[in-house]
C-alpha cells in the first residue's frame, strides 16, 4: 500500500523524525483552519500518489489564511495526471540551504533491503543515478543486524554528506530505519532530506509504501487506506475475501491462482483482437475451493460490472476437483437467482484437470443455455471474446 | 534421479497437525512421499493416524531429524509464526525447507533468508508461498498434485501453482523430473536461476520449462545466467502481459512498478538467451514438445 505525503509526513513524526508541522485539509475551510493555526508562510501542496505535481501547479507557496483559501481551492479538486486531487496538506516552510536524498527499499534481487543515499537530492534519483553515478550509494542492509549507529556511518561517510550534516544524517538514518522495520515499510524514501539555513535537517518529502502481508501487526494501517479511491467492486470482492481488480474491458474473468488468471486475461486479449478489440473487464482469483458459494459470489461481483458482457471460467482442478467447480458454477447461477439476480450474460466453462469429464458431464447435464462449455483455454478465450463483441 | 527431492527424501511437516497441513499431509502420504513426522511442540510424544499411517509428533525440527533422519521439511504454519518455524528448520541444519504459507511479512522473510546465508546456506529454502516442488512418481513435498503427471525428462520451474499444473497438464504425456514452484513473492528462497543450474546439471532432465510473470526482474536476470550457463533447451513463458502498471495482480510480487516488470521486457530478455517464449501456455507446451520430439 502506496501512502500519501501527509500520511508519510505523519508516519514520520510519529517515529521521531524531523518533519515541518501542518495538516491535512479537504476543504477550502479546513485549509484556512490550518493556515491559521501554523501562522506566517505556508506551503499548499496537492496530494496525489504521482510526480510531477509541482509542474501541474499542484503547490503554492502563499501568505496568510486568505490567500492559502484561494490556492487550496484551486488545487482540490484540480486533475493530476488523471489523478483528482481529495486533500492538500499544509505545512510551514522551511529555508532550504541544500537537498540530499536517502530511502530504504526492498531488493528482490538480492533478496534484503538496501539503502540509498546521495547528496544531490531534490530531483529524481534515477536521473542522478544514470547520469552521475558516483554521486549515489547504494548500500545493502543485512536484515537482521540492520542499521546501527557504525553502518549508518558508514553509508554517510561513503555518500559523502558534508561534515556539518554528518552527525545529524547518521541519527536520522537510524532513527528511519527503524521507521522502516517497526511499520513493515517496503519503501521510506525521503527527497529531499533538507539542511535549512540554521543548518538543521528536516525530511521535506515523504514516499512510504506498507506491507499489506503484515497487516495483522498493525491494526493502525487499516485507516491509511483510502476509501474515496478504493473501486466499489474491488472492495465488495474484499469483504468477500476474493482477490478482484477491475479493469476496463467487456469480458468477466474468473479463475483459480493468481498466475492462471494473468495468463487468462492475456489469452482472452490475445483473442479479443480478432473479435472487435474487447478485452478483459476485471482479474479474479477465487483461490483453491471454488465452492458453489465462493463461485456464486465471484459471479456476482463481475457481473456487477455493466461493461463485462460476457464471463469467462477459467479453471484448472489441481486440488480442487473439476466436478465440484461445475456444481458450483450450476448452483451459482440458481443462487444468484434466488438473490434476484436475473442473470442473461452468457458463461464460457472451460475446465480441465483433477475429474475434468466428470466436470464437463455436469455442465451438459444442468442444460443451461448461458453455459456454454469449451475446452481448451484458449479456444474458450475466442468463444468468450466472440461472445462479448457480439453483446457490445 | 531428479533435483532436489527423490524418492529417498525423508519428509516431515511443520504445522501437520493443523487443517491445512492433515490435509495435505494426507495427500502427500498417497503420492508415495516417505513422510516421517511432524512438529508441533504442544503435541510432541503424540501420533496422528493418516489413514492407517501412525506418524509421530516431535518437539522440534532437531528432534525430528534426529529421531528419523528427515532431511525436508514442508511448513504449512500460519504468517504469523513462519518466521520462526523456518529459522528452526535452518538451525536444526535441514537440507530442504518447503515453505507453503501464503501472506508472510516481507520483513519476516528477508530475516529468515539473511539468517539462512549467515549461516553459511546449509538450508535450501523453497518459497514462501509456493506450491512445493513434486518429482513425479519418487515424492512430493507441497501441495502440487502428484497425479497430474508421471515421471519424465522435463525440468519446470514456475512462479504460480494452477500455471505449473496447466503446464504439467499439458505435457503429462512427455513427462517430467522435477516441478519446482517457487512463489510469487518479492523475495523468496530459490530463484528461476537457482533451479536452471540444478536443472542443467541433473543427468535426467533433458530440456526445462521455465515460467515466470510481471514485477521484477528475476527473468531477466535467469536470461543472462541461461545465455552463460545453460546448454539444454529451455522454453519460457511469462503471464501478465496485459496487467496495467501500479496494480498487484494476486502474488505480492506481481506488480508493474514505473517501466520495470513489464512482461514484454522479461520475454526480450529471453529471446535474446536464445529461450522460445510462448504466447500462451498451450503454445509454450508445443514448443517444447517439438524440442522433445526432435531431440
Amino acid at each position: 500500500m502506496d501512502l500519501y505525503e501527509y500520511q508519510g509526513r505523519d508516519l514520520f513524526e510519529r517515529h521521531g523524525l524531523p518533519v515541518l508541522a501542518g495538516g491535512v485539509a479537504t476543504t477550502p475551510e479546513e485549509a484556512r483552519a490550518i493556515a491559521e493555526r501554523l501562522g506566517g508562510r505556508v506551503v499548499v501542496k496537492a496530494q496525489v500518489k504521482v510526480g510531477g505535481r509541482g509542474k501541474a501547479g499542484g503547490v503554492k507557496l502563499t501568505e496568510g489564511a486568505e490567500e492559502t483559501v484561494a490556492r487550496a481551492t484551486d488545487i482540490l479538486g484540480m486533475d493530476i495526471k488523471g489523478h483528482t486531487v481529495h486533500k492538500v496538506m499544509i505545512t510551514v516552510t522551511a529555508d532550504v540551504a541544500d537537498e540530499y536524498y536517502f530511502s530504504y527499499l526492498l531488493d528482490r534481487a538480492n533478496r534484503t533491503f538496501l539503502c540509498i543515499a546521495s547528496v544531490a537530492g531534490g530531483m529524481d534519483i534515477e536521473q542522478v543515478a544514470a547520469e552521475t553515478p558516483e554521486k549515489v550509494v547504494k548500500a545493502p542492509i543485512d536484515a537482521n543486524t540492520g542499521v546501527d549507529a557504525a553502518t549508518a556511518r558508514r553509508i554517510v561517510t561513503q555518500a559523502g554528506f558534508p561534515a556539518e550534516v554528518a552527525d545529524q544524517t547518521v541519527e536520522i538514518a537510524v532513527d528511519l530505519w527503524k521507521a522502516f522495520v517497526a511499520e513493515d515499510a517496503t519503501l521510506v524514501e525521503v527527497n529531499p532530506l533538507a539542511k535549512t539555513a540554521e543548518g538543521g535537517l528536516l525530511l521535506l518529502d515523504a514516499k512510504v509504501s506498507l506491507d499489506e502481508n503484515a497487516a495483522f501487526r498493525h491494526p493502525d494501517h487499516e485507516a491509511l487506506v483510502d476509501q474515496a479511491a478504493v473501486d466499489p467492486l474491488e472492495q465488495a470482492a474484499k469483504e468477500k475475501d476474493l482477490n478482484y481488480v477491475k479493469l476496463d474491458g467487456e469480458v468477466g474473468i474468473i479463475g483459480n491462482g493468481a498466475g492462471l488468471v494473468m495468463s487468462t486475461l492475456d489469452v482472452v486479449a490475445y483473442a479479443g483482437e480478432r473479435h472487435g478489440g474487447v478485452k478483459p473487464a476485471n482479474f479474479l482469483d477465487i483461490g483453491g475451493g471454488a465452492s458453489a458459494a465462493v463461485m456464486a459470489n465471484g459471479l456476482e461481483i463481475v457481473l456487477s460490472d455493466p461493461a463485462v458482457k460476457s464471463v469467462f471460467v477459467n479453471v484448472f482442478g489441481g486440488i480442487t476437483a473439476c466436478d465440484a467447480v461445475a456444481n458450483g458454477i450450476v448452483q451459482a447461477l440458481a443462487l444468484l437467482e434466488q438473490r434476484g439476480e436475473k442473470v442473461t450474460r452468457p458463461l464460457v466453462v472451460r475446465l480441465d484437470g483433477n475429474n475434468a469429464e466428470a466436470g464437463r458431464a455436469i455442465l451438459d447435464g444442468a442444460n443451461n443455455p448461458l453455459i456454454q462449455r469449451v475446452d481448451t483455454m484458449d479456444g474458450a478465450a475466442e468463444r468468450a471474446a466472440e461472445l462479448a463483441a457480439a453483446g457490445v | 534421479m531428479a533435483i532436489w527431492l527423490t524418492k529417498d527424501s525423508k519428509v516431515i511437516v511443520q504445522g501437520m497437525t493443523g487443517s491445512e497441513g492433515s490435509k495435505h499431509t494426507r495427500r502427500m502420504l498417497a503420492a508415495g512421499t516417505d513422510i516421517v513426522g511432524g512438529v508441533n511442540p504442544r503435541k510432541a510424544g503424540t501420533t496422528v493416524d493418516f489413514d492407517g499411517t501412525e506418524l509421530p509428533v516431535f518437539a522440534s525440527v532437531a528432534d525430528a531429524m534426529r529421531e528419523t533422519g528427515a532431511n525436508v521439511t514442508v511448513i504449512f504454519v500460519p504468517p504469523q509464526f513462519t518466521k520462526g518455524a523456518v529459522i528452526e528448520a535452518i538451525d536444526a541444519g535441514i537440507s530442504l525447507a518447503v515453505v507453503i504459507t501464503e501472506g508472510v511479512p516481507v520483513h519476516d522473510t528477508a530475516a529468515f533468508w539473511a539468517y539462512n546465508v549467515a549461516q553459511g546456506e546449509r538450508t535450501r529454502i523453497i518459497g514462501p508461498n509456493c506450491p512445493g516442488i513434486v518429482s513425479p512418481g519418487a515424492s512430493n513435498a507441497g501441495i502440487i498434485p502428484a497425479d497430474i503427471t508421471g515421471a519424465g525428462r522435463i525440468g519446470l520451474v514456475s512462479k504460480s501453482g494452477t500455471l505449473t499444473y496447466q503446464m504439467m497438464y499439458e505435457l503429462r504425456d512427455i513427462g517430467f523430473s522435477t516441478c519446482v514452484g517457487i512463489g510469487g513473492d518479492p523475495i523468496i528462497g530459490t530463484t528461476h536461476i537457482d533451479a536452471l543450474a540444478a536443472f542443467e546439471d541433473d543427468p535426467d532432465t533433458d530440456a526445462i520449462v521455465m515460467i515466470g510473470e510481471i514485477g521484477g526482474d528475476a527473468e531477466e536476470r535467469a536470461a543472462e545466467f541461461i545465455k552463460a550457463n545453460v546448454t539444454k533447451p529451455v522454453v519460457g513463458y511469462i503471464a501478465g502481459f496485459t496487467a496495467p502498471p501500479g496494480k498487484t495482480m494476486g502474488h505480492a510480487g506481481a506488480i508493474i512498478s514505473g517501466s520495470a516488470g513489464t512482461a514484454e521486457a522479461k520475454k526480450t530478455a529471453l529471446e535474446a538467451a536464445g529461450v522460445k517464449v510462448g504466447k500462451t501456455p498451450t503454445e509454450t507446451a508445443r514448443l517444447m514438445r517439438e524440442i522433445m520430439s526432435a531431440g
